[in-house]
């Protein structure tokens, strides 16, 4: 193999594994360190600049982070990345000083922002501190989005989601709520210099089974639901209720349900438990709620007598695995009939733009979603742009701030008639030694042995009574920085320096996890074999020196690399460094800028 | 010194042995030597060397004298026993443990300055003495804890780090070994753990003598240009005359043919020690001329390698002695204070 360039940003960010899994690129390890340092107000800056949502997100993330994270690995338990996210949050200062100026002479350049949710929101911080004027249109009375309308506060409490919605708008966002946008052609004729179009994916999916007419009033689609009891229009539930989906939003619904007074509540899945959508925490606490998960039933026909609603028959299936793919065949049981008075319908939601007209130059693939550049986010309009929900298909919150600073990034360019893809800003790197002095290094080295730590809950009769009784009462300050320390600093880079080498063996002898070995050079397939613990996981990368004096070269498996250290404490000769890799994600309107 | 401590945690896929333990089961406590020394990859070879030998750590006796390399045994075998004894003096605790109780595999670990200066009388007495032991010396030159004199191992002319050159002649303990009648001779070097890990492993297994010259270079007071035990010097001058590799009856033998004759001895205790020949001229069951050829190879600044001399059907001091067969520290008073009459019989013996 060549020797790794070691220089190349992507090479040390795939070492970060959270880093490189999370859309937004968030610098986890570095803000771990910060809440292990009791520097609650920078971890959660460090969070703002690049996720913008850290107190939201840190209840409600979907953590693409934390099946990445390295423990997973070396322990099973990953570290519990998103509630450290929300310790930062719940126990910062002010963040006043550390806030980005917004100057009051503008640029000139005017910004339509359509759609008030996390997407538009996190443009309006990228775009603001750079003079544009903002202005920002939603049919809601207030900002905020599907964070508001469709995320219960018994997750996401009302104080939590405002603090950081008002904190993007009072920046200076020209906000006109309750404002139904119907003509994105009118919306053009206002002349803006860019559209950024983050509308979510709107329309919850419907089932169009026999008796689905005649039970209308019976049914209701998940999200929408979800969002009347939201802004306060529904407040009971009565009866034996099924929630048909296996998606977060049928966790929402199956819960809320139970809170606002349901008889029963039911989770109808057509698939396997372990391939439902929703996250595995939201499936855990529905059932620790009592709530049953009832799976391998798609429904079939919905029973009604009189107009009225007694129930859904639905169909006993099992997976079989076919090409690698799942295939669902019955399993010629009879059909189960379900009881029920009310069903919430969460199946799916999709984009939905009926408000553009289809002749003004944005055109839609199709399966009805825009035609975008995957990088800059520019629709067939060169002035119009996606992202969130509206861009690629329903995402999650993470993966609105990740479209918004790409965006940004766009709008700003274009703005200065520079070519949105041609002239985007590069990733860079950063290494810098973490020694100090002979055994000393600026992190904390030592590999931290416990398992991941429990989040308490509040007491399950109250939270169950009321629905604005947050259930995850987060990690203390203590137990914060317990599972901190379990972070193993992945961003803190083992980093080889051949001409110093003197081959001694010291690095292989002591390294904990067998990542190093010393051995003649051959292609990968061959090299992956030939080390003391062969490389199997081919997803992560060999790092591989250039030639030693011996003729052979030092090749580091990255896959389990604890990152403690002990190479180059080892080291006689400081060929081994343990160097902080500082990766720069180019984004727009960050304090450090 | 180190002060993180090698965290608990180790790789998914790490090898079990035939019992059930892994090479992390044969490690000690965290090596206090200078980062970089020698001594810590010879450790880690005894530790590679058990494991692959899937003896119990219990039923090894690690002994040492006095010096960096006595430190050693802290550091390997953390679950066996242990004797860190008086400087020079460890063959002595040795032997008195070898004759106590001969169903403990011991490893004696000792010096150049321990083995080749205080210690060469009792070093000289236990090749004699036959004694049924790994004897590995970690053999650097040079007095490292002392702040880097030259040692009784050093050769004549090369220097000190500050570049004196040093004027007296070296001992030799291969020689020595050689010629008092050690029945495993061998000699490696701690930066290549290929040839040393399968060497202690046929000691260890070796019934008789064994003892291993380890070039184990110092980094802090003998790693420089005028050192003759340097890693790099060591790298270029050497020459392995023989490669051992033990199979044990349990293994299968692995197919991997370089250049050189192949030589199979059957052990006693079932398992073949497989001997290939780099050196045409080389016999490795030849002890003066083994000696020769080490004696030529130190003339002109050469280090062989390798096993440089094996009698596989070596005898111990407990055949000398002819000890019982039960382990002298499993006899009760019964048999130890046979009673008044028996002392009589005795007594009359000597009358």
């Amino acid at each position: 193999m060549n020797p790794t360039d070691i220089h190349a940003p992507e090479y040390f960010h795939r070492v970060v594994d959270c880093q490189w899994a999370c859309p937004a690129h968030t610098p986890v390890p570095e803000y771990i360190r910060m809440i292990a340092a009791g520097m609650y107000t920078e971890a959660y800056m460090i969070n703002w600049e690049s996720n913008v949502f850290p107190g939201i997100l840190g209840r409600t993330c979907d953590r693409p982070c934390e099946p990445a994270c390295r423990r997973v690995r070396t322990e099973e338990k990953p570290v519990a990345i998103c509630r450290l996210k929300r310790v930062a949050a719940d126990h910062k200062g002010d963040i006043e000083s550390f806030l980005p100026q917004v100057p009051n002479i503008k640029n000139g350049k005017r910004i339509a922002l359509l759609g008030a949710g996390p997407a538009s929101l996190a443009v309006a911080r990228d775009l603001l501190p750079f003079g544009y004027t903002v202005d920002m249109f939603d049919r809601d009375p207030a900002g905020g989005g599907m964070m508001r309308s469709q995320i219960p506060a018994f997750r996401l409490p009302a104080d939590v989601l405002e603090e950081e919605v008002d904190l993007i708008v009072n920046m200076g966002v020209n906000a006109t709520y309750g404002y139904e946008i119907t003509s994105m052609k009118e919306m053009l004729d206002m002349n803006y210099d860019a559209y950024f179009v983050g509308t979510g994916a709107p329309r919850g999916r419907d089932l169009d089974l026999p008796g689905r007419r005649e039970v209308d009033e019976h049914i209701s689609i998940g999200i929408d639901w979800l969002s009347s009891v939201a802004f306060g229009h529904t407040t009971s539930i009565e009866g034996k209720v099924i929630v048909m989906g296996g998606g977060n939003t049928a966790m929402d619904c199956c819960r809320t349900s139970k809170r606002l007074g349901a008889e029963t509540v039911t989770v109808v899945v057509r698939s396997g438990f372990e391939v439902m959508k929703a996250s595995e925490w939201e499936k855990e606490d529905a059932m620790s709620e009592g709530i049953p998960i009832i799976n391998n039933r798609p429904p079939k026909e919905f029973v009604h007598e009189d107009g009225k609603l007694k129930g859904v028959i639905f169909e006993c299936v099992k997976p079989i695995e076919e090409d690698g793919r799942l295939k669902y065949i019955p399993t010629g049981e009879p059909d189960v009939f379900i009881e029920c008075d009310h069903i919430l319908m969460a199946i799916g939601q999709e984009n939905h733009c009926p408000w553009i007209e289809r002749d003004i130059g944005i055109e839609f693939d199709k399966w009805d979603c825009p035609i975008l550049d995957e990088v800059t986010l520019q629709s067939t309009h060169p002035k119009v742009f996606f992202g969130g929900d509206s861009a690629f298909g329903p995402e999650n919150i993470i993966w609105a701030s990740a479209h918004a600073h790409q965006a940004a990034i766009s709008i700003h360019l274009m703005c200065q008639d520079l070519d949105p893809k041609a002239d985007r800003p590069p990733e860079g790197l950063n290494l810098i030694s973490q020694k100090m002095g002979v055994h000393e290094w600026a992190y904390d080295a030592e590999h931290d042995a416990s398992q991941r730590y429990l989040v308490p809950h509040a007491n399950r009769r109250r939270s169950l009574e009321n629905i604005k009784v947050e259930v995850e009462l987060g990690f203390d300050e203590i137990l914060g920085s317990r599972e901190a320390q379990r972070c193993l600093n992945c961003d803190v880079q083992t980093v080889f320096t051949e001409k110093l080498c003197i081959e001694c063996d010291a690095c292989v002898d002591i390294c904990p996890m067998d990542c190093i070995t010393f051995t003649p050079n051959a292609e990968e397939t061959q090299l992956r074999d030939y080390l003391t613990a062969p490389a199997t996981n081919l997803e992560q990368a060999l790092y591989v020196s250039d030639e030693l004096e011996t003729g052979r070269v030092m090749v580091k498996d990255e896959d389990v690399c604890l990152h403690c250290g002990l190479c180059a404490e080892r080291c006689p000769t400081n060929a081994w460094d343990m160097q902080k890799s500082i990766i720069h994600i180019p984004q727009l309107g960050s304090y450090a800028e | 010194m180190t002060f993180v401590a090698k965290p608990k945690v180790h790789h998914p896929l790490l090898q079990f042995n035939e019992i059930g333990l892994t090479r992390r089961d044969y490690e000690g406590a965290v090596s206090t030597l200078c980062a970089g020394c020698g001594h810590d990859s010879v450790s880690a070879a005894v530790a590679i060397a058990c494991n692959e030998l899937a003896i119990p750590p219990h039923r090894f006796a690690k002994i040492s004298g006095i010096g960096c390399s006595s430190k050693t045994p802290s550091y390997f075998l953390g679950a066996s026993h242990g004797f860190n004894s008086v400087h020079g003096r460890m063959p002595s605790v040795a032997t008195g443990a070898n004759l106590a109780n001969h169903e403990l595999h011991c490893i004696g670990v000792s010096g150049d300055g321990d083995s080749a200066s205080i210690g060469v009388g009792q070093f000289a007495h236990i090749v004699r003495r036959k004694v049924n032991m790994l004897y590995i010396v970690d053999n650097n030159g040079t007095y490292g804890l002392t702040k880097g004199q030259f040692s009784a191992t050093n050769d004549r002319g090369s220097t000190s780090k500050k570049g004196v050159p040093n004027l007296y002649s070296p001992i030799d303990l291969v020689s020595m070994a050689l010629q008092i009648g050690a029945s495993f001779v061998a000699r490696s070097f701690s930066g290549d753990k290929q040839q040393l890990v399968p060497l202690i492993k046929a000691a260890i297994m070796h019934k008789g003598f064994a003892f291993i010259d380890v070039i184990s270079p110092c980094v802090m007071f003998n790693n420089h240009n005028g050192s003759t035990k340097s890693y790099q010097y060591v790298r270029e001058h050497t020459a392995s005359m023989v490669d051992a590799q033990l199979v044990m009856p349990h293994e299968q033998i692995e197919i991997e043919y370089a250049p050189g004759t192949l030589k199979e001895v059957d052990m006693p205790d079932g398992s073949v020690l497989r001997l290939r020949k780099i050196s045409e001229t080389y016999d490795p069951h030849d002890r003066v001329g083994a000696l020769n050829h080490v004696q030529r190879a130190q003339e002109q600044g050469d280090v062989i390698t390798g096993l440089l001399y094996v009698d596989p059907i070596a005898s111990d001091i407990h055949e000398v002695l002819e000890t019982p067969s039960t382990p002298l520290n499993q006899f009760g008073e019964a048999e130890l204070c046979p009673g008044s009459e028996a002392l009589t019989t005795v007594n009359a013996g000597f009358r």
